[in-house]
């Protein structure tokens, strides 16, 4: 990151790893939305980057002519895409977010009845007992890092017990992840590393359960059909693999956001600390404001939007957070609201592809800033300046030191 | 007053529920229903309008009788 020459024009040449548009991408946004609306660039392998919420709307449901096959925002070169080892050995690489139809219904219907709301509020309990315990580690301190000490933790070892994988490990799966998703972001080499450590992990242990099953997640993914067909142990791979790579970094980062939010917002802050009932629509609007997620797609066929043509082989970028910001679909769209009561944001995205962990991201969202605000409702961030920020996939805080 | 839900539209973000659980509900998909035929009572008017105006697809509508 930082390598590339600056940004001159947005429209025509933005770069979403710019380290100052990673930390503060909203006046990029307006200023495209009103002049553009649909930037393009050449950086990253060349990307189209929508910023109305009206047209996210729309290019959701543009299916088949954007295919979900490749949905990282950044992918190798045009003419070396289909030279992608993980698609040549694997197919379709983490179904169902890379499925398109007619595979993407018979697969997604695998996954949703596991992360229903009856099914999530099951891991309630555990998830509350997890954040009491990471808060007890450091309370006495009277400082901590939100980022490292309590954020990371409570996605990564929730999704864990959700897959039934070690609880214990998380640290190794955090480091993983933060291979694929942070430095192989832009490094090839080394998304395809972590990308078949993960692959292999994960083969391992679902040729174990199709030796001997237990009552687990991925025993009862391998006992499903999918037309007919017993699952393929590759989708099954790959389906574990997404559900740990979109279970952490992308709570995370929601959870940092929201505590970095109130730790520099005193009356927000307040507000949180002796207004429980005001937590569902505050929550809604961290998640508006804060949107971690762009997902890409794939064009697979000539499609004009507005003043624009999408090309066979071009990238778009969903770009859900700008979307949360457009102040044709949200009224006062620049101001934090903790009572919004008209939200309809689309964090988790929208159509067909809406995030299928968005009830466990919510739960956990809940229990975690719950639990915070009953053990620390005073707490401020001690040095702006150390606060550290990822983006292009996923964007979030990585450090947040704090005091309290 | 009455609700109604398009099913083909709704994509299961469960947010009708949430806001308002006496008139919503969601099978293990995430495809919501309204409860009583979608009869809203006076009552609950306001929780109506507020599941129709924050659901992302658009899938709730007020349907005269």
């Amino acid at each position: 990151m930082g390598t590339n020459p600056p940004v001159d024009d947005w429209a025509t040449d933005y770069d979403i790893f710019d380290e100052d548009y990673v930390k503060d991408p909203f006046p990029v946004w307006d200023e495209l939305r009103e002049k553009c609306p649909i930037a393009h660039t050449e950086r990253w392998g060349g990307s189209w980057l929508p910023t109305r919420y009206e047209d996210l709307q729309a290019l959701v449901r543009m299916v088949p002519e954007l295919s979900s096959r490749n949905v990282l925002v950044v992918s190798q070169k045009r003419e070396d895409r289909e030279f992608d080892p993980v698609l040549a050995e694997y197919g379709n690489s983490a179904p169902p977010i890379t499925s398109d139809p007619p595979d993407h219904v018979p697969m997604r219907r695998m996954l949703l009845p596991l992360f229903s709301p009856k099914a999530t509020e099951a891991h309630r309990p555990f998830t509350e007992a997890l954040c009491h315990e990471l808060i007890d580690g450091f309370i006495e301190k009277g400082t901590c890092d939100a980022a490292l000490d309590y954020a990371v933790h409570i996605p990564a070892k929730t999704i864990a017990k959700v897959i039934g994988v070690d609880v214990e490990r998380t640290d190794e799966f955090v480091s993983w992840i933060r291979g694929l998703l942070e430095e192989g972001n832009t490094d090839l080499e080394k998304r395809n590393k972590y990308n078949g450590i993960l692959r292999q992990f994960f083969g391992e242990l679902v040729d174990a359960r199709k030796a001997a099953p237990r009552d687990d997640l991925i025993s009862h993914l391998l006992a499903q059909e999918v037309n007919g067909q017993p699952v393929a142990r590759n989708a099954v791979i790959g389906m574990c693999n997404l559900l740990l790579v979109a279970g952490i970094d992308t709570t995370w980062s929601s959870l940092g956001s929201a505590l970095l939010h109130f730790a520099t917002h005193p009356e927000h802050r307040r507000r949180m600390a002796t207004e429980p009932d005001l937590f569902p629509s505050a929550i809604e609007e961290m998640l508006r404001v804060y949107a971690p997620v762009t997902m890409a797609r794939e064009v697979t066929e000539e499609v004009k939007v507005g003043d624009v043509t999408f090309q066979p082989g071009d990238k778009v970028l969903l770009n859900f957070p700008a979307a949360n910001h457009d102040p044709a679909a949200f009224e006062d769209a620049d101001k934090v609201i903790l009572d919004r009561k008209k939200n309809r944001h689309i964090a988790f995205g929208v159509g067909s592809h809406r995030c299928a962990g968005s009830n466990l991201a919510r739960m956990e969202m809940d229990v975690a800033l719950r639990v915070w605000f009953e053990r620390i409702p005073e707490f401020q961030l001690t040095d702006p300046d150390a606060v550290t920020w990822v983006g292009g996939q996923v964007r979030g805080p990585r450090h947040l030191p704090f005091k309290f | 007053m009455r609700v109604k839900v398009d099913a083909d539209k709704c994509e299961g973000h469960n947010r009708c529920c949430a806001l308002a659980p006496e008139l919503f509900d969601v099978d293990d998909y995430g495809t919501a229903t309204a409860l009583n035929d979608g009869n809203v009572p006076p009552e609950l008017e306001e929780k109506a309008k507020l599941a129709v105006q924050n659901c992302p697809e658009y899938a709730i509508e007020f349907v005269k009788d």
